[in-house]
């Protein structure tokens, strides 16, 4: 069973309550807009006309027949989209313009199996369709390479002439290095020193909802509303490739199907923007899930090797990690997450930790849950494993002894401030789950358990929020924020909290580009965290005016009049002088008493610190057909403070539900023509609703001192532990280590029967 | 180019409609196939001929013999309700309700997953080991053949143009006989078989009297194992009797390597399945 | 192109709409007739969000011509709901068993048949026939124990 965090642990009205979110009626009733739900009058269709080589020079492309067909209102090539000359770079966030522009439409070359190459806005869908087959490319069709380690091999097919690598041309695109200590002298000292490589393949964020937007051009100017998770990031992309200022693009926020990072960037909607333009038609565009898997960024294949050192009594001196990551088309692996990540959890006075970001002919990676760390833990948490063995250490022990904690420094720069890394080893230790023995091998089926940690840096920057007070004492919120999980709850309990007034009094919204100030990506575990704070301080300034109304009603100084439970009291010499003013009755008088009451705070936050949570896993083994399906599955995290904990539990049951779909059953399969061969839920497989467990999630909250409310990143660390948990769990059921993702029947027969032989 | 669509009332109207249509018609039964083929694009049919407002085909009877006649157009839950039909044939009704989420079992046919001519498909090997008989009406008249007779290869049927499959024909069950179906798939749901095997057969003082089994996903069509069978019939089902039914399924198999599974891990796993059938066929039929 | 007049029951309201011969019922659903509650996730029956009943048994819209509409009972999500919300309904929201809600609709669909033809199901009965309902968000414990949850209230009012 969840164990959850009691409702009545502090003297809270409505943080840490299971309060239900302002957004759900209208998300169980199928009255929420999604971006694909959305329609115009006089709306047109846009569908795009896709590469079918995984690598090829574009000779020419003759979109003649196409303009002329009947019903085609405007057609659109790369030569439509501001071109980013490769000399210099332009940063948005982690994205560089230069591949962005290369990305939306393939350029001088299509780069892999479902590159967009032309775009076609008509009056039905299957006319757009039928006119993309009117579009004449012409290709020269080159080698290809998909696979990481193929890919970094001198011989292999270069994609790009200008990235060179120690003075060659290479497919190597950049790399990124941590260094603590000496590890020549760390290892020098080890006892038990283990080095191991491991590979995993890339997976889908696999958001059910596909990309889909809908542009309106009028007068110049844009309209867009889409799925994204973030609308000035789709407000300055857009911006960036199609030459519009960004007060000319208003971005609407609709309601999000998904996203897991997959939706930090954007793929439809400047394709989007330009046929709106040129048509003088709203255009509307939507992915099918072939489309979403075979041109939206998976995460990134893999190819890793990791050494640790340990002295006899269980004390990690040294590490060092290589994590080669697919970049697919164009740069931008998170190896930052690979290599920063994997070593993270622990004190360690040697590490050595290198990352390659390197380019193959697949779809562009886009940002999955944690980017990269999953694929370092699974390295270093496999080799702990091992480590912890030959030791003869309970793993959990061993990983409490090396853990990080308040003052560690850590290879990847903090010296970190008070975590909760220690206390989430210690409760998976005391857990009932880990104290109950596992079921006895029987009727042919193996059980296994396998302990992991993991680590997530999380994420602060940029938020805005507007706190507005209504006449009749009820509250609107702005933030800028698109909701994709139940953040809207969680603001709406802060601020009912601090205003004290009830919750339901409080509604919630996502503004636009036009409506709110600048808000970074909902990403990086960092809505809650950050929204809480803008809106804390936007609710403070609010209280601040309700002080001062109250004070001019009753012509005393605001400094002698005190908020509490919802009302302005007097305070000081002037305590019971006068009656009570609640909320609803300084609203009633605003207009008198100096105007509308409300405020706005917008911040760079700071202070987010790292995640870390411990996960248990069992597994029972069917050794004659190679399945493994996970029995019970236990996850710990410190949270900091749980603001709505029904949906801290959500988002940490979800992610150990992707990461025990990445360990056993998601995989990009390619064939021979480098096309993806599994572009469909029926082959990419994700797990169903009867292929788990229970999802247990025990909320640690050891407050983040940087925090007003002392929140922590939550919604990323748990997809880093699970790989690592489920494969040494499927190591003590069958006394074999598996050092290759996914453990697919196939695979893990062929293991067993290798060791049989 | 025009789409039709079509839903007559009786056989020879469908069977008038889907031979004018020549090789551009296509029967819809419960669709699951047919119209994610539509949408990838791998078919695109000038006349699609909706059977199910056919009585003969929506429809399961019993024989006068104590068999059943099933409409090819019957869903795998409808097949499921059917108490008697559950009864006594368990291994086809469980088979046909495997075939995708509860969403598809509503639509899925055993008519269609025959036609569809997968060597995948989960209704098939059931079929093939119950010695079902499949009627089929076309311009020339009505005829009858053993389903195993129906696949020609992937995507491919033994069928006249303009034949339709009407029903299945389920001999009726002695005493001490039953079946069952298992398949093998990486998740619990909602995925093609990487094998499967359905075993029929009738048990008599705990020695196997008859049997046959049928074997999909491991050869081009699925296959009736008639080396399996032999190797059960006469045996008490003992380890060794199942060891060397077990190699004969694994002899039969002409895999393929692909996404869904290996040539040596379907080879490895038929003979895992056809033991494990097995003695579910045979605990149904009141033990060994 | 011509195309074919359907008529049909919607959510117990007779409805008539216009459509081609190949057009799925979901294009119908969410194009003409405006009923968006249906999601479109991956148009070949994989995941569930289409989910409507036809004669009270759920289907993939995307998967049913909306042709064969014709005579036909359908339901969807937009007619779940009465004057107040259907116990599920509820239930979801009070234990957060949606994250980003576009499975939603089409979960509460199969998990309303569930209930009419199964009142007390057990927990691997409700995972078995909700397999065909992807969702990405939650690992599905919040939507099994919300069902599992709704089937004992609804037994216990009754």
């Amino acid at each position: 069973m969840t164990t959850n965090t009691p409702d009545t642990a502090n003297d809270n009205k409505w943080i840490g309550k299971r309060t239900i979110r302002p957004d759900g009626a209208d998300k169980v009733t199928g009255r929420a807009a999604y971006a694909a739900d959305t329609t115009m009058p006089g709306m047109i269709w846009g569908k795009v006309l896709r590469s079918p080589h995984p690598h090829a020079r574009i000779k020419s492309i003759d979109t003649s027949k196409a303009e002329v067909h009947p019903g085609v209102k405007a057609v659109m090539t790369a030569k439509d989209i501001v071109n980013f000359p490769i000399e210099k770079s332009v940063m948005l966030g982690i994205q560089d313009m230069r591949w962005m522009c290369r990305n939306v439409m393939a350029r001088e070359k299509a780069l892999f199996a479902g590159h967009p190459v032309a775009a076609v806005a008509a009056t039905t869908e299957k006319i757009a369709a039928e006119a993309c087959k009117l579009i004449v490319v012409e290709y020269e069709v080159l080698p290809f390479v998909i696979d990481v380690e193929e890919a970094m091999k001198p011989e292999a097919p270069i994609l790009h002439d200008f990235i060179r690598f120690k003075d060659k041309p290479s497919n190597i695109a950049g790399t990124l290095e941590h260094r603590l200590g000496d590890i020549g002298e760390g290892f020098a000292k080890a006892d038990i020193v283990i080095e191991r490589s491991f590979r995993t393949q890339p997976v889908h964020q696999g958001y059910i909802e596909p990309h889909a937007c809908l542009v309106s051009v009028s007068d110049g100017k844009a309209t867009v509303w889409s799925s994204s998770q973030g609308q000035f990031m789709v407000r300055a992309m857009c911006a960036y490739l199609t030459g519009l200022p960004q007060n000319d693009i208003r971005a609407i926020p609709a309601e999000i199907g998904g996203g897991f990072g997959g939706k930090t960037i954007i793929y439809l909607e400047p394709l989007a923007l330009i046929l709106a333009k040129k048509s003088g038609r709203p255009v509307k565009m939507t992915m099918s899930r072939a489309e979403v898997f075979h041109a939206s960024g998976p995460t990134s294949g893999s190819y890793s090797t990791v050494k640790l050192g340990a002295t006899r009594d269980g004390k990690l001196v040294a590490a060092q990690g290589t994590f080669c990551l697919q970049a697919g088309a164009l740069p931008g692996s998170p190896i930052r997450g690979a290599a920063g990540c994997a070593f993270a959890p622990y004190d360690i006075p040697n590490v050595h930790s290198f990352g390659y970001d390197v380019v193959s002919n697949r779809s562009k990676v886009a940002a999955y849950r944690a980017p990269g760390a999953p694929i370092g833990a699974y390295a270093v948490e496999c080799v702990m494993d091992e480590v912890a063995e030959a030791l003869k250490m309970d793993p959990l022990d061993f990983r409490l002894k090396n853990a990080a904690k308040q003052g560690t420094k850590a290879a990847h720069g903090p010296v970190y401030p008070r975590i909760g890394f220690v206390e989430t080893i210690e409760e998976a230790r005391k857990h009932a789950h880990y104290t109950t023995p596992l079921p006895k091998a029987g009727k042919g089926m193996l059980y296994g358990r396998g302990v992991a940690s993991g680590f997530w840096f999380n994420a602060g920057g940029e938020s805005s929020a507007q706190v507005n007070i209504n006449e009749d004492g009820t509250v609107v919120v702005i933030t800028g924020h698109p909701d994709i999980g139940g953040s809207r709850a969680a603001t709406a309990n802060i601020t009912a909290e601090l205003l004290g007034i009830d919750y339901k009094k409080v509604s919630v919204l996502i503004g636009d580009t036009s409506v709110i100030g600048f808000s970074n990506l909902t990403g990086g575990s960092r809505v809650t965290y950050a929204s809480a704070m803008v809106v804390t301080q936007s609710t403070e300034r609010v209280i601040t005016q309700l002080r001062e109304r109250a004070a001019k009603i009753w012509k005393i100084d605001p400094d002698a009049v005190v908020w509490e439970n919802g009302e302005a009291r007097p305070a000081g010499d002037n305590a019971g002088k006068f009656e009570p003013l609640s909320l609803g009755q300084i609203a009633a008088q605003a207009s008198a008493t100096g105007g509308p009451i409300g405020a706005g705070q917008q911040l760079n936050t700071m202070g987010a610190e790292g995640g870390f949570a411990t996960h248990v896993c069992d597994v029972e083994v069917d050794p004659d057909l190679g399945i493994v399906r996970v029995l019970r599955y236990t996850a710990v995290q410190d949270v900091g403070r749980a603001i709505h904990p029904s949906y801290v539990e959500g988002q940490i049951q979800g992610g150990a539900a992707q990461g025990i779909g990445w360990a056993l059953s998601e995989e990009y399969i390619f064939n021979k023509d480098g096309k993806l061969d599994n572009p469909s839920f029926l082959d990419y497989r994700m797990p169903v609703s009867s292929d788990l467990p229970m999802l247990d999630s025990v909320i640690l909250e050891i407050p983040n001192p940087k925090h007003p409310q002392g929140v922590r990143g939550v919604g990323e660390v748990p997809l880093v532990p699970p790989l690592a948990a489920i494969s040494n769990a499927v190591y003590d059921a069958l006394g074999r280590r598996f050092y290759s993702l996914p453990m697919s029947p196939p695979k893990v027969l062929a293991t067993m029967d290798m060791a049989a032989e | 180019m025009d789409i039709q669509y079509v839903a007559p009332r009786t056989l020879d109207e469908a069977v008038r409609a889907f031979a004018a249509a020549a090789g551009a018609g296509r029967i819809l039964a419960g669709g699951t196939d047919l119209l994610v083929q539509m949408r990838n694009g791998v078919v695109a049919p000038g006349t699609i001929v909706d059977i199910k407002k056919i009585g003969e085909l929506t429809s399961i009877e019993e024989t006068k013999d104590g068999g059943f006649r099933v409409g090819a157009a019957v869903s795998g839950a409808v097949l499921r309700e059917h108490a008697k039909l559950s009864k006594v044939w368990p291994g086809v009704v469980e088979a046909t309700n495997l075939i995708g989420s509860t969403q598809v079992q509503g639509r899925a046919t055993p008519g269609g997953n025959l036609c569809n001519g997968s060597p995948a498909g989960d209704s098939v090997p059931a079929m093939v080991a119950a010695g079902a008989i499949v009627t089929i009406q076309g311009p020339n008249g009505r005829r009858e053949m053993p389903v195993e007779k129906v696949p020609k290869g992937p995507g491919r049927l033994n069928l006249e143009p303009g034949e339709i499959v009407v029903s299945f024909t389920l001999p009726p069950r002695g005493k001490g006989s039953s079946d069952a179906y298992l398949r093998m798939i990486p998740r619990t749901e909602m995925d093609i078989a990487v094998v499967g095997c359905g075993v029929s057969l009738t048990m008599d003082g705990g020695t196997c009297t008859a049997a046959r089994v049928g074997l999909g996903a491991v050869a081009p069509t699925v296959l009736l194992v008639e080396e399996a069978a032999k190797a059960l019939i006469g045996s008490k089902l003992d380890d060794a009797a199942l060891a060397k039914a077990a190699a004969a399924c694994s002899a039969a198999c002409r895999p393929i390597d692909d996404k869904r599974g290996t040539i040596a891990y379907r080879t490895k796993v038929a003979g895992v399945l056809l033991k494990r059938t097995t003695l579910i066929a045979a605990e149904r039929a009141g033990g060994k | 192109m011509a195309k074919l007049h359907v008529s049909t029951t919607i959510n117990g309201e007779p409805q008539e709409f216009l459509c081609d011969a190949d057009q799925s019922m979901l294009d119908v659903l969410r194009g003409p007739l405006g009923l968006t509650g249906a999601k479109e996730g991956c148009g070949t029956g994989d995941c569930g969000a289409c989910t409507i009943t036809l004669n009270g048994r759920i289907v993939c819209s995307c998967l049913m011509l909306a042709a064969e509409a014709e005579g036909q009972q359908i339901g969807t999500i937009e007619g779940m709901a009465g004057e107040e919300l259907h116990p599920l309904q509820q239930k979801f929201l009070e234990s957060a068993a949606l994250q980003c809600g576009i499975c939603t609709p089409g979960v509460l669909m199969a998990a309303k048949a569930l209930l009419e033809k199964n009142p007390d199901p057990t927990e691997h009965e409700v995972r078995f026939w909700l397999a065909g309902n992807l969702c990405r968000c939650t690992g599905y414990d919040k939507i099994i124990r919300a069902v599992m949850d709704t089937a004992a209230d609804m037994r216990a009012a009754r």
